[in-house]
Parts: structure tokens; sequence; C-alpha cells
């Protein structure tokens, strides 16, 4: 491309400015990097190790934390519970927000605009604020320290940003398909399942990440609403962790490692679209 | 004709009502019922009388609930100050050099959305470790000869706050530069062809054509950022904790709200009906701050 080319052949200040920048950036990169490398290199450490040689590498690595954090302390139990909340929410999230945008975009009918605002009105609005009325609703379901609550949650703060996604691509998707299947004799669920969404399927991908990210992490709803270890989810669990073990660096680093590595490496297999699913809200 | 007519809302119905029932139910009841909560005294989860506006007049004037709420809302100005200044030039600048394509971008543009994936819990309590007197940002100083300025950095009351949100930029500031980089991206190569024929320089490029063509992407930005600093909870549970020490420097509208909603460290008692209020500020508070910003920022809008 010219223009860039240009921008590069320049004169002196410019190539000094670039220097600046390209620097500037790499910077960035390596405080991205270091702590996370150190953060590795500290839970193969003893604590005493920890504070005495902070940027060594382990003398003799203790493996044997990783097994500790991970069967001892209940972050196996944690990793499950995070996957099965963030995956019984994602599957509703996408069946519930997928139905209902093909009932808002595929139908003329009056209250359609009315229907889309309901749904939308929450995109915007922090669902944190409203959680004492939120607390006795589930106390007042039975729902109090049961998974069925934090899902419940994460479903309703997944689907206005499903439906607004969803929608605005069913749209657009021409009336001639659907009118063909419907001569064959495909009633509205099959014109749902098999015509809309095998072609919805590339911005179904973009609304999983965009919502399962955010759930996956979430602290909030957890903490609030399960109590028994055993049902906490990693970040609830890393937090109450770090409760009890405020000392024992080497552990905690563990823990650290332990609860971020995974996010870590499955970036680096999916990183377009890690990077296109969570800049969806954001990028028109 | 009657009986299509019954079908296709039959139809539609099914497709919108589930998820129609679970906003209605895990969004809209609870925004309404906050407003509701928020006029009537509580004691604990019992409603009581009907008061007015008297939770808000407490939360405005009364002690030591203004003071608290004040010192709170201090701090959350100063997160959106911060972040919009330093967190969101940065990714102007880094979202406009990606967009020249000078080596390594891809790379770069990779990296540096890593630790936006992190949840904000892992980010804070790995920080709140190597921020500790003992942890790795003083050691690092020492090492590099700058023993004087190794301190508590969480300790002390007038960088914990700082402290906190230069970490929280460090996890984020990769979500505004791939944000811009798109934006930019998207600036029709033509109009910088035509300029760069026009004998324009780099700076003028950006402020004169760039940066217009980009305004609705500072607009999303602003407005995430708004409620990103209203919403600050997790960063300071796991830094500084939930009473947001020392002595409530870091305190924000989430920590304060959660202590009030819950009765964990103040006073000891849940209070509803201040609890209830000081939700709904937090949405009005969103809700104009997002619409002034989104005004403001249209204004200035340019269209091709």
């Amino acid at each position: 491309m010219t223009t860039d080319l240009r921008y590069q052949r320049g004169r002196l200040l410019r190539n000094t400015l670039i220097l600046l920048f390209q620097t500037a950036m790499i910077i960035y990169v390596v405080l991205i990097f270091y702590p996370l490398f150190n953060m590795v290199i500290s839970s193969l450490k003893s604590t005493r190790e920890i504070f005495q040689d902070p940027f060594g590498l382990p003398k003799a690595p203790r493996l044997a934390n990783f097994r500790v954090v991970w069967v001892d302390k209940g972050f196996g139990i944690y990793f499950m519970n995070s996957f099965i909340v963030t995956a019984v929410s994602m599957v509703f999230v996408v069946l519930f927000g997928s139905m209902a945008s093909f009932g808002i975009s595929r139908y003329a009918y009056k209250a359609r605009t009315l229907v889309y605002m309901l749904f939308l009105s929450g995109i915007m609005l922090p669902l944190k604020a409203a959680i004492i009325p939120l607390f006795i609703l589930i106390k007042n379901l039975g729902l109090m320290d049961r998974q069925l609550s934090v899902i419940l949650i994460f479903l309703a703060m997944g689907l206005p940003s499903t439906v607004f996604i969803l929608s605005a691509f069913m749209k657009g998707i021409p009336r001639d398909l659907e009118y063909a299947a419907r001569i064959d004799g495909c009633n509205d669920w099959m014109v749902y399942r098999m015509v809309i969404m095998p072609i919805t399927a590339p911005a179904i991908a973009l609304v999983t990440i965009y919502n399962a990210v955010p759930i996956w992490n979430d602290f909030f709803f957890p903490l609030v609403f399960l109590q028994s270890n055993r049902l906490k989810t990693v970040p609830v669990g890393l937090s109450s962790f770090f409760g009890q073990h405020s000392t024992d660096w080497s552990l905690l680093f563990t823990g650290l490692s332990i609860a971020i590595l995974p996010m870590l490496i499955l970036y680096l297999f999916m990183s377009r679209y890690f990077i296109r699913g969570m800049t969806a809200g954001a990028i028109k | 004709m009657m009986k299509t007519d019954v079908r296709k809302g039959l139809w539609i119905s099914f497709f919108v009502l589930p998820g129609l029932l679970v906003v209605t139910l895990f969004i809209l009841l609870p925004l309404f019922m906050s407003l509701f909560n928020s006029l009537f005294s509580w004691n604990q989860l019992l409603r009581g009388a009907f008061v007015g506006l008297e939770n808000f007049r407490k939360i405005f004037s009364g002690y030591p609930y203004r003071e608290r709420f004040l010192n709170a809302l201090g701090n959350n100005a100063k997160w959106f100050l911060l972040t919009m200044l330093i967190q969101n030039t940065i990714g102007i600048l880094f979202g406009y050099l990606l967009s020249r394509r000078l080596p390594g971008h891809g790379f770069f543009k990779r990296i540096f959305f890593i630790p936006v994936l992190f949840s904000i819990v892992a980010v804070g309590f790995l920080w709140g470790l190597y921020l500790k007197p003992t942890g790795l940002v003083n050691a690092a100083l020492r090492l590099m000869g700058l023993g004087a300025y190794a301190r508590a950095w969480l300790g002390q009351e007038e960088i914990a706050t700082l402290s906190i949100i230069a970490v929280n930029i460090w996890r984020w500031v990769g979500f505004p530069s791939l944000v811009f980089l798109a934006a930019v991206d998207a600036v029709p190569a033509d109009c910088l062809e035509a300029a760069y024929l026009d004998g324009v320089g780099e700076w003028t490029l950006f402020w004169r054509i760039v940066f217009p063509l980009i305004i609705p992407s500072v607009t999303v930005i602003s407005v995430l950022t708004i409620i990103g600093s209203l919403n600050v909870f997790e960063q300071v549970y796991t830094m500084t904790g939930l009473d947001g020490s020392p002595n409530f420097s870091t305190d924000t509208i989430g920590t304060l709200f959660y202590r009030t909603a819950f009765g964990s460290v103040d006073s000891g008692n849940p209070e509803i009906g201040i609890g209830s209020a000081i939700g709904v500020i937090i949405y009005s508070l969103t809700f104009i701050a997002s619409i002034v910003s989104i005004i403001s920022t249209r204004s200035r809008e340019v269209e091709l």
C-alpha cells in the first residue's frame, strides 16, 4: 500500500518517531509477558526463594505445587463448575437469543419494535446495580447456592447483546430462501432451524465468544449466589484460595497460573476469533 | 385468513417469549424493583414504610453516608478521567500505529489483546502480589538502582487508587487499541491517498482526516469507559479489599454499594433502602453519562 510506504520513507524526525513508537509497543509487550513469565517461574519456587531471588529461575522446580492446587485445593472442581455454568448459560443464550432474533427480524407485526426495545433495554445498564432485587428474587425462587441461579442471570445478561447482533444479521438474509423453503413445506421452526440458523453460524460464533468470556470471568454473581465450596467457579474459588493462603506465595502463584494459563493457551490458538468476538459490540 | 393470523401470532410468541420471559424477570423487574425499593425504609429484608426520597436525601446529606458516598464518587471520577486520559490516548496511538503497518504489527496486535482475556480477579490478585512492599515491582526498582522509589503501592492513601488504575490500564489498553485499529482501517484509502498527494503531514492527516472519521468509535469507547468506571468493583476487591483500604482511599461506588447492600463492613447490617438508592444512582449516572457522551460526540461526527 502506497500510503504506508510514504509514511515510512519520511524525514529524520519521522524515522525517530517511528523508532520511538516501535519501542513503546515493544515495552508494552514486555510489560505483558514478563509478569506472566514471572508468575509461572514463581509458581515453581518455594516462597522463600520468591523473596530472596525474585527474578531467578527456580533452582529445583516444584511441579508438585500444581497437583496440590488442582487436586487438594479444588481448582479441578472450580474449573468443572466454571465450565458447566458457562456452557449451560451459552447454550440457552444462543438458543433463546437466536429464536428471539428470528421472531423479531423475520416477521412483520405491530409489537415488533416494542419487543426489540424490551430486549435491548438491558444492553448498556450494569445488572450488578440491581443485585438487591435479584438477591430477593433468587431467594424466593429457592435458588440460593444452586448453579441455576447464576445460569439464569448470565442468560439474562447475554440476551440483549445477542438479540442486537443476531437480529441485525438475520434481517440481511434474503426472503427468497425462506419462501423457497416454505414452498417445499417447511414450517416456521424448520425455516429457523434449517434455513436461517446455518446462514447465521458466523454471527453465532461471534456472539458466543462475546458472551462466553465475560461469563467465564464473572466474579460478582457467583460471589453473591454460590456459597458452597463445591459450587464455586474459578474466579470465586481463586478469591477464597487467596483468603486462605495469603502468606504462601508459592502456592498463590500456582493458583494464578492455573487460573490464567488455560485462557492464554486457548487464545494463542484462536486469537483471531477472540479479537473479533470480544470487540464485536464496539465495532460496526 | 383469521386462522393464518392466529398461527403466525403463535409462532412469533413461541420464538420470542422464552427470551422475553428471562429478560423481564431478571433484568426489567429487578431494575424496576430497585427504583421501587429505594423509596421505602427497610428492616433487614422486610419492606417498611414508604419514605419517598428519604434514602436519597440521606446519601447526599446524612452522616456517614454523604462522606462515604462523595469519597467513593470522587474515586470513580478519578477512574474515569485517568482511564480516558491515559488508556484511551494510548489506545488511539497504538490503534493508529498498528493501522500504519509498522513492522511486526500483526504480532503486536495479537499480544496487546492477551490481558483483555483474563479475569479482573486473576489480574487483580497477580498485581496485588507484585505491588506488595516485598513484591516484584519494588524488587525491580531496587535492581535498577531506583530503590528510593520503592513503596507500599497499595498501602499509601495518595497512590493506592492510582496503582489500581494502572493495573487496570495494563489489562485493558489492548481493547481500545484494537477498536481504534478497526476504525482507522475502515477509513477509505483514497481519502488518505488524496491527502498525501496534497502533501499533508502525518500529524495533520490524523487530526483533520482520520480523527473526525473515527469519532463513532471514540463515542463507543467513551461510553464503555463511563460504564466501566462506574462499575469498578473486582479491581478494588482483589487489591485493597472490600472496604477500600487504606482508610477508604480506594473505595468506589461499587464497593460501597456492596457493603451497603450486604452489610459487610461499615455498619454490620444490610441497608436495603440506602443500597437500592445507590443502585438507582448508578443506573441514572450510567444512563445520563452515556446520553451526554453520545450527543456531544455526535455533533462532531463527520459523514463521508
